[in-house]
């Protein structure tokens, strides 16, 4: 009976290891750095796998021939003698010298100065800013910018439902990109530091507060690409994947065009009146993109990290102040602005005049605040416009 | 080489003079007593850092989240580092060193004894304050213990509740009690060795250290500099690391890893120090190389000052930069192969018996071998884009400080608890014991090898699909790992206990040395007579 159950644990822990799809090396390459990357880093495994079997080899031999159990008498040297024990000591000192700094050095001196040649030949910039926990793209030459969210369904990482095919690793809107383009990307962040990490672009690089640093890619594949933030930023450092999709140069100018006429239809919205009920259902589409992960879907909050906006003060004092400015550390000020030192972050560059709008109107009038007022699209419009 | 010829045997002519129960280690300034405080703490801290991460390991088990917030995630990958580097792995070592050095260059105790009480006293409530935002948020106070990794980084750290408070003042503490116990082993060594043990023939584990101390009070002042202007940019409104204001976020790795480098070699240097004693007395023949390896602790120790920047290597340094520490990174690898080379012939031609130390020590060579060569991978810019920030650099890492580090003070524990207890351990549970260890460590790290090259960042909670398998094969491993060092309590309390087999004076056939003279265990004051060297 007992070997019979460990007969089935066996047969499933054996057919489970069978259909599991283990990667035992980097994922296909799809950029030319990658494709080094990749070279670069097989030769090394080859490399340092020969080094490990000679040296332990020996070693074990050793521990074979040389025990007190089979009778072995110890030598008494204690350093090399003569000139031929000296030549042996020292010639596995040449051949490291060599790998280290020829077969491994050269190469790798060529592969960091491709890698860091971001301007040459480049065709196009995009602009990546990692906030927590999402990122934002921007292509500066286009005047397009959107973000770019999670949408696993958080039913799936509480184990609620099925995980689907990309679990963690699918957003709203990718990062889209044309094939064949050399593409300069710059980095920076507003919060803290993440690293914008694409595994078959063989790209990894930080993007920090307050600095632009930068890479480069030239996809020469279409396809959809996934990867992660690779700089512990947060509690939502899991949870911000990075997807490029890459698409061939007629369909990136389809969409470069079509994204465009869609960004300037929403900024035509700002001007029109908006009724509060279009507010508050536009409003609490953006308050579960960018709010509920720290101040939660009830706007309970986490404290002390994150308060809650239920009751809160802030957003349940005055809109503006009486000649129409923002309430310095009110509702307003604070969205557009955050909070420093605290994971609060600016809104006022990320997200447009109908979404800051609609979210601080929505906040003002659910979780239990009833405040009954409301801002229009156009009054953000005016704020931002005078800060400038 | 320094082969002893003294038959003046300090056996204690004045007997014991000390209070009985606490108030004797509380007030003790025996070096034997106090590096019998350091070794358990030490242990009792390795169990606490273990079963942090055992519950990591349990969340990573399978994709989603299922036993804890990211948050709590995040606070205990942070502090499982910290207490495992400053609470478990340099308390065990400061304990090897105020056990043994004295005992090995023939001294009466270390140079400055009360310090040394001090020293081990700062240690606890150290860890109390690294783990009290644990116990304070369950009564509502703060939000926990540090959740920014053990690295500290700005500005997450900027942002960071009150656990980034304690996490700094512990570190200042434990600082504290490294510097002394640092000036106190330098003073040791530099003035109380036997006439006769020149330098060149001081035992290399006194040797070790001796550099290892000098690296803690070259870069530990400039970690508590880095958290200090951490805590006034929290507090006191500077802007050292905030953009915003003029500061620079990547100025904290500079000054961090330019303690953090160094720290790697401080925690293996003690290590490497002893490792020779075990491969010599085992293979029953004289150490090899004793000049090379003393000259290569050296070169090491310079140049693990000069290479800080490969530990962020993506945050966009200069060409010029990138070139320099990639080299100077590789360049380590010279005198790291010295040692090896050192090990190995050693072991050559010896007669060799396997008892449970000389097993840790061939198990470390072997898979602190493979922490080196993956090292030697990393210091590649190009490549390591690649390895930075995944779970292929926390694999690379466990092999040195899991595989090099914690088994390395395993070999030192089963080499000299016969002389520290005058108790022989069991051998068949210390076999049991290395068997276990060296199989489930690498069930746990070499699959986390494959999930960094494809492309699983460390320091996340939940991970995509096709991470899952070797997820699930890695907290396998650690829960034989962890459960596995039970083996090693029981057998060091057994010791403690006064049941095994005596001890002889020379527990070991082939043990050579001054701490081999004195009898098993040592008496309470040893070498009141100076014993003389040849």
């Amino acid at each position: 009976m007992k070997r019979r159950a460990a007969l089935v644990v066996l047969s499933c822990a054996a057919s489970s290891m069978a259909h599991a799809d283990f990667q035992w090396n980097f994922p296909t390459p799809v950029t030319p750095i990658a494709r080094d990357t990749l070279a670069i880093h097989n030769e090394f495994m080859l490399i340092i796998t020969a080094l490990f079997v000679a040296v332990f080899a020996i070693m074990i031999y050793s521990m074979v021939r040389h025990r007190k159990s089979v009778g072995h008498e110890p030598a008494k040297f204690s350093g090399p003698t003569g000139a031929v024990q000296w030549f042996w000591a020292l010639v596995p000192f040449a051949i490291l010298l060599f790998i280290d700094f020829v077969l491994m050095g050269i190469p790798a001196f060529h592969a960091v100065i491709e890698m860091e040649d971001t301007k040459t030949k480049a065709d196009m910039v995009v602009k990546v800013t990692g906030l927590q926990w999402k990122w934002q793209y921007e292509y500066p030459d286009d005047g397009i910018r959107f973000m770019s969210n999670l949408t696993t369904p958080p039913e799936q990482i509480a184990g609620a439902t099925a995980k689907g095919e990309n679990y963690l690793l699918e957003v709203d809107n990718p990062l889209v990109l044309p094939v064949g383009k050399k593409v300069r990307v710059l980095l920076t962040a507003t919060d803290v530091i993440h690293t914008w990490w694409v595994p078959q672009f063989g790209v990894k690089r930080d993007a920090i507060p307050g600095f632009i640093r930068e890479t480069w890619v030239k996809i020469e594949e279409p396809g959809t690409y996934r990867g992660q933030c690779a700089e512990l930023c947060g509690k939502g450092h899991g949870f911000m994947p990075v997807v490029v999709q890459a698409l061939p140069e007629a369909e990136y100018v389809a969409w470069r065009d079509a994204k465009k006429m869609e960004l300037a239809q929403a900024a035509a919205g700002a001007d029109r009146a908006w009724s509060k009920d279009e507010l508050m259902e536009r409003g609490k589409d953006v308050y579960a993109r960018q709010c509920a992960v720290c101040h939660q879907p009830e706007g309970q909050g986490l404290p002390p990290a994150f308060p809650p906006l239920a009751g809160s003060r802030i957003v349940n004092g005055p809109l503006l102040t009486m000649d129409g400015k923002p309430l310095p550390d009110g509702h307003v000020d604070r969205v557009l602005n955050g909070k420093d030192g605290t994971a609060m972050q600016a809104f006022r560059n990320t997200l447009d005049d109908v979404e800051l709008a609609a979210v601080i109107t929505f906040e003002r009038n659910s979780f239990g605040n009833k405040q009954g007022d409301m801002i229009q699209p156009a009054q953000i419009k005016a704020l931002r416009e005078e800060a400038k | 080489m320094n082969t002893a010829t003294t038959t003046a045997n300090g056996h204690a002519p004045h007997g014991e003079h000390h209070p009985a129960g606490l108030l004797r280690w509380l007030t003790t300034t025996n070096h034997k007593d106090i590096g019998t405080m350091y070794l358990t703490f030490a242990l009792v801290m390795f169990f606490v850092g273990g079963a942090m991460i055992l519950a990591v390991r349990a969340e990573l088990f399978q994709p989603g989240m299922q036993l804890m917030q990211p948050e709590f995630f995040n606070q205990l990958i942070g502090v499982h580092a910290l207490v495992m580097i400053f609470a478990a792995l340099m308390p065990a070592a400061t304990g090897f060193a105020n056990w043994q050095i004295p005992l090995m260059i023939g001294a009466p105790d270390m140079a400055l004894p009360r310090l040394n009480n001090w020293g081990f006293w700062l240690l606890p409530p150290a860890a109390l304050l690294l783990t009290m935002p644990f116990v304070l948020a369950l009564f509502g106070i703060g939000d926990g213990a540090i959740a920014t990794g053990w690295t500290f980084y700005a500005p997450l750290s900027v942002q960071g509740g009150i656990g980034v408070d304690f996490a700094i003042f512990a570190v200042h503490i434990l600082g504290i009690s490294s510097i002394l116990g640092s000036i106190n082993i330098i003073v040791t060594i530099f003035n109380m060795r036997a006439p006769g043990m020149t330098m060149m023939k001081l035992p290399l584990f006194c040797w070790g250290w001796l550099i290892t101390a000098f690296l803690l009070i070259a870069t530990i002042p400039v970690l508590a500099g880095a958290v200090t202007m951490l805590l006034t940019d929290r507090h006191f409104g500077t802007h050292f690391f905030t953009a915003a204001g003029g500061g620079d976020p990547i100025l904290f790795q500079h000054l961090f890893w330019f303690f953090g480098h160094p720290e790697v070699y401080i925690l293996l240097l003690p290590v490497w120090g002893l490792m020779p004693h075990v491969l010599a007395t085992f293979s029953r023949k004289p150490v090899y190389g004793y000049k090379a390896q003393v000259y290569g602790f050296v070169a090491i120790g310079i140049l693990s000052v000069v290479v800080w920047a490969h530990h962020f290597f993506t945050a966009g340094l200069p060409v010029p930069a990138l070139l320099y520490f990639m080299y100077s990174t590789m360049s380590i690898s010279l005198p790291l192969a010295v040692l090896f080379f050192c090990w190995i012939a050693t072991m050559w031609r010896g007669a060799m018996s396997f008892e449970t130390p000389m097993l840790f020590a061939t198990g470390f060579i072997v898979l602190f071998g493979i922490a080196g060569l993956t090292g030697l991978v990393l210091a590649d810019v190009a490549a390591d884009a690649q390895y930075h920030h995944s779970y292929f650099v926390v694999a690379h890492f466990h092999y040195a400080l899991f595989a090099g580090g914690i088994m390395g003070v395993m070999t030192g524990v089963y080499y000299w608890l016969p002389k520290w207890t005058g108790r022989m351990y069991s051998e068949t549970l210390g076999k049991w014991h290395f068997w276990l260890t060296v199989l489930s460590f690498n069930l746990t790290f070499m699959p986390q090898f494959f999930l960094g090259l494809a492309g699983m960042p460390r320091r996340i909670p939940d991970y995509a699909l096709q991470f899952a398998e070797f997820n699930a094969i890695s907290t396998v491993g650690a829960f034989i790992l962890g459960i596995s060092q039970l083996l090693f309590a029981w057998n060091i309390v057994q010791c403690v206990c006064g049941r095994g087999a005596p001890a002889e004076s020379r527990a070991w056939e082939g043990a050579e040395g001054l701490e081999w003279e004195l009898s098993s265990p040592p008496p309470h004051h040893s070498w009141e007579i100076q014993p003389r060297v040849k």
